[in-house]
Order: structure tokens, then sequence, then C-alpha cells
């Protein structure tokens, strides 16, 4: 494949980038082969139904590759096509790449891109991400790592926030919003007194990706360039471990943690504060390296405990 | 069926059960031998930051006992609590936690039935019904994944509009019939019929493979996922 366009890797935004582009700057150069690609245009069966136009990978890439010499299993969504979000075939894609982890005990790697289930096709969708949930467990259960990646347009919300919510461990930028109801579900049912759906600073500093870092959501924090995705899932790949009931009695505490220390905080800033961070309002301002030294030795973290 | 009705022909015998706030856990004795668990979420509760936890707690709690007791988590629930301060404290992380709890309490001998007597959406029943080892439900259930009017925001269509489709169209519109013919529902039982009888029925019936993909080619409600995710585990091996 054409690994990055015409852009040369190095410039490439993770966040303005494509699906391919974004899975072409992070594997080994001319490893990937991809399965079930566009030329075999197994299309949505269900989106003609509104009259909505198919296209030949139903926004879901996967396949196999490598990444520093490790042969890994990859998936990436394309948050261009219907906000990245799960249908029968997208989401089927990815259950069978769990399904093989599970069976080959090889990582995964998921470029996570989407709002969450296509609602066009709403069934198909919920269950598609039941199902990835279940292979994901299972996979992970007889040791394999699933690294999820979040830094795209479409952030990663709705089922897909679950689904991130089972890896064992996650990579996100500033510009990955990770979040089950997103800001225009919560305004549409609640009132936009609960979630001002416009307030841009808002939605990055309750869901993007520096306040998942600093309360343990997120495991490493990285600069918005698919060299940066791409050393971080290096150092994820050697991390080793199998998921089991000792990871989720650990969880269990660490959320209850959360809960207990911050439960009374009504705004992110709160939260920062609480965390020991001394100007917690600059947060949103500093640029990584300057983020990271601020979030150094108060941010709480998720090892051996998601 | 009232829970207070479906409790009685699951356990003709009585059970022990205490609820709080919506949601409910205890046991009750199986026909024959043994015993099941028992947990709920009640009333059309949303499963926010807390609840979520509550479950997960007392699943991770059945989980680590040495036996391989079966759990049945009763569902009538609202979808998740959609909040600023449950996304803030990182809901999608407490939903994921109860899911990977059921689906590694069955790996380690705790199946579990789901039983959606009444409503469920969304996140919500990800979490729950969805992560059990097979889900059942009872006439007159109404799973949605999604309310109309946050589906035509999000999809930027009419109100009207999706009404007209969702009356036409089994794979995006809401209800029991919708979700069972996509494979969700592995059966429905009949409320006039001993409850006791068809939830031993269905412990022995479930299977360690997720069959929902083939259920649901099978029914006609989604004609390519099993084959799709056949044909990429094979040649990811």
């Amino acid at each position: 494949m054409t690994a990055a366009g015409r852009i040369p890797a190095e410039r490439l935004s993770w966040y303005e980038a494509t699906a391919r582009q974004r899975l072409g700057a992070l594997v080994d150069p001319g490893t990937f082969v991809e399965i079930i690609g566009p030329e075999e245009r197994e299309t949505s069966p269900h989106l003609g139904i509104f009259d909505l136009p198919a296209q030949f990978d139903d926004g879901m890439i996967v396949g196999r590759a490598a990444i520093g010499g490790r042969a890994i299993l990859i998936a990436a969504q394309e948050g261009r096509f219907m906000g990245g979000a799960f249908g029968e075939v997208h989401g089927a894609k990815l259950t069978g790449l769990l399904r093989a982890a599970r069976m080959s005990r090889r990582d995964v790697v998921v470029l996570f891109d989407t709002g969450g289930v296509r609602l066009q096709e709403a069934n198909a969708g919920e269950l598609a991400i039941a199902e990835i949930i279940r292979a994901l467990v299972g996979a992970r259960s007889v040791g394999a790592q699933v690294i999820g990646l979040i830094g795209g347009r479409a952030g990663c919300y709705g089922g897909g926030g679950v689904i991130a919510g089972c890896c064992s461990t996650l990579i996100a930028s500033e510009h990955g919003r990770i979040g089950v109801s997103g800001p225009d579900v919560i305004e549409t049912n609640m009132g936009v007194e609960e979630f001002d759906a416009r307030d841009r600073a808002l939605i990055w500093r309750t869901m993007g990706g520096k306040h998942r870092y600093l309360i343990g959501g997120a495991d490493l924090f990285v600069d918005d360039r698919p060299a940066a995705f791409r050393e971080a899932t290096l150092a994820a790949l050697g991390r080793g471990g199998s998921l089991g009931l000792d990871t989720l009695v650990a969880e269990q505490a660490r959320l209850e943690r959360r809960l207990a220390r911050f439960s009374d905080e009504t705004d992110a800033i709160e939260v920062w504060a609480a965390l020991g961070i001394g100007n917690a309002e600059a947060i949103p301002e500093l640029a990584t390296r300057e983020f990271l030294l601020a979030a150094a030795g108060h941010r709480e973290s998720a090892d051996e405990a998601r | 069926m009232k829970p207070a009705e479906i409790l009685r022909s699951l356990f003709p015998g009585g059970c022990d059960l205490t609820a709080d706030g919506g949601l409910m856990a205890g046991h009750g004795p199986l026909p024959g031998a043994g015993r099941i668990h028992v947990l709920g979420v009640a009333e059309g509760t949303s499963l926010g930051v807390e609840e979520a936890l509550w479950l997960a707690r007392r699943v991770l709690e059945i989980g680590q006992a040495r036996d391989a007791t079966p759990i049945l988590l009763m569902v009538d629930s609202g979808s998740q609590r959609m909040s600023r301060r449950d996304e803030l404290l990182g809901l999608n992380e407490y939903l994921a936690h109860l899911a990977k709890a059921l689906i590694i309490a069955e790996l380690a001998g705790h199946r579990s039935v789901g039983l959606l007597y009444g409503h469920s959406a969304a996140g919500a029943f990800i979490a729950t019904g969805l992560a059990s080892s097979a889900l059942v439900a009872l006439p007159g259930a109404t799973p949605t994944v999604m309310d109309l009017p946050s589906m035509a925001r999000v999809t930027k269509l009419s109100i009207d509009f999706l009404r007209e489709k969702a009356a036409t169209t089994p794979i995006f519109a809401p209800g029991l019939d919708n979700l069972a013919q996509a494979g969700a529902v592995l059966e429905i039982w009949d409320p006039d019929k001993p409850l006791d009888l068809q939830l031993t029925s269905c412990l022995g019936r479930l299977s360690a493979v997720d069959e929902r993909d083939r259920l649901g080619q099978e029914r006609g409600g989604r004609p390519k996922a099993a084959a799709i995710a056949a044909r990429v585990a094979k040649s990811s091996l």
C-alpha cells in the first residue's frame, strides 16, 4: 500500500490523517497484509435502506503486520466514513481479528476513530460491540495484548469507549476524546445546562486525552504524530500479562479510589487540582513535554489494574 | 411480567434477595439441586459509575468463589447515565469493568444468564445483558440501542423520518423481536410456563462459543457478520 500518501510521515498529523495513512505510518514498511480489503467490496448490506453510499471497506481496515519486527494483528477505523461507527461488516472484521488473537495469542493494535454504534444499522452495531468485547476479553485472558490508539477526529465514543475500556493499554493524544455519552447525546437528553455541546473547551477538558491520562483512563500520552504513536505502541507491546480476576480486583479498587477522590468535583480543573497539580488551569495550554512534566508524580496510574 | 411474579415463578420456594436503590443481589435455589446467584438492575435504573461498580463488586466476589454457581442477571434498566459528572469520572471504564467482570467470571466457571424483562438501552445493555453468557427475554421487554430524539440529533435525520423507518426496518428499529432477529437473544421465555424449568433448560444449553452472529444469520437479521468474522479469523492465523 502507499505508506502515507504524499505527506512525509514525520509531518503527518494523526488527527488529520486517514485510517490508511495512520496504519501505513505506524507499522514496519511493507509488512501490512490486509484481510478482506476494499477490492472484495464487502459493503454494508443496510445503508442502502437510507439511500446512503457504501464504502468498499465499510470504514474498517484489518490485517497482519509487524511493528519493530514483532508480528501483530491490526485494525483501523476510518472516522471520515459514517463517523467511524460500528456497523455489521465493520464490527465483524474486528470480531474475527480478536477471535484469531485468542487462538494465536498474537497481540492486537486497534486504531480507534468512532462515534459508537452506526445508528442506521443500530441492532447490528450494538451486537457487534458486544461480540468484540467478548472476543477481546477472551484474547486478553490467554495473554494477548490489545492496545488501543486514540487521537482521531471522531474520538472514541459510545460502545467504542466501552471497548477501549477493555483494552490492556490505551495510548492517547490531546485530541483523543474518550467517553460513552457524547456531548450531543447528553445535551439532547439532559439539556444544555447539563452539557453545552458547543463548548469546545468543556469537551476537551472533560473527555480529552489529557484528562483521561491524568485520571488513569489512558496509559500513555503522546504527540499528535504517527512516530509518537509508534514509539508508544512499541513500549506497550513489551508489557505482557493476561487479564484475570486479579486484574479486575485491582481495577475495582482503582475505580473505587477514583470515586472516593473525585466524586464531589464538578469540573476537570477541580479534579486536576485535587490530584495536586499546582497550576491546574494551565493544563489545557501545555505542550506535550510540559504537560508530562506537570503530570509526573500526580497522575493516577492504571498499571496492572485495567 | 412484574418482578415479583417473575421471582415467584423462578423460585417457587422463595429466594433470598435484597434491593438497594434499583439494584438487586441475592441467591435462590435451582430445581433439583444447587443454587443460582441473582443480580439485577430494576425499575429502569440508569447505569452510572456507582451502579456499575456496585454490580461489578458482586460479580467479582462470585467469580473468586471456587465453585461453579451460575449467575442470573435480571435487567430492567435505563441507558448509561447521561451526565457530565459520569463522563468526567470515566464512565466508559466503569461499564467496561462490569462487562469484563461478567466475562472473566464466566471463564472462571460462573456462567451467567441475562434475563431482560423490561427496558435496557445503549451502554447499559452492553455492560449487562449483552455481556452475559447468554441473553434471554420475556415478552414485553423493550430493548433499544438509542432513543429516537438522540438518534435524530446524531444522524441529522428528522424524527418523523426515523419513526417511519423504525416501523419497517428491523436492523435499525428498537424492540425485542428486532434484536432477537439480529441474534442478541438466545430464547424468549413463555411466561405461562414455569420459569424455573426454562432457566434450568437454558443453563444446560449455554455454549462456550459466542453464537450470536450465527443466530443472526439463521434468523435473517444479520446476513454477513458470521461469515465475515470467520473469514477474518481464518486469514489472521
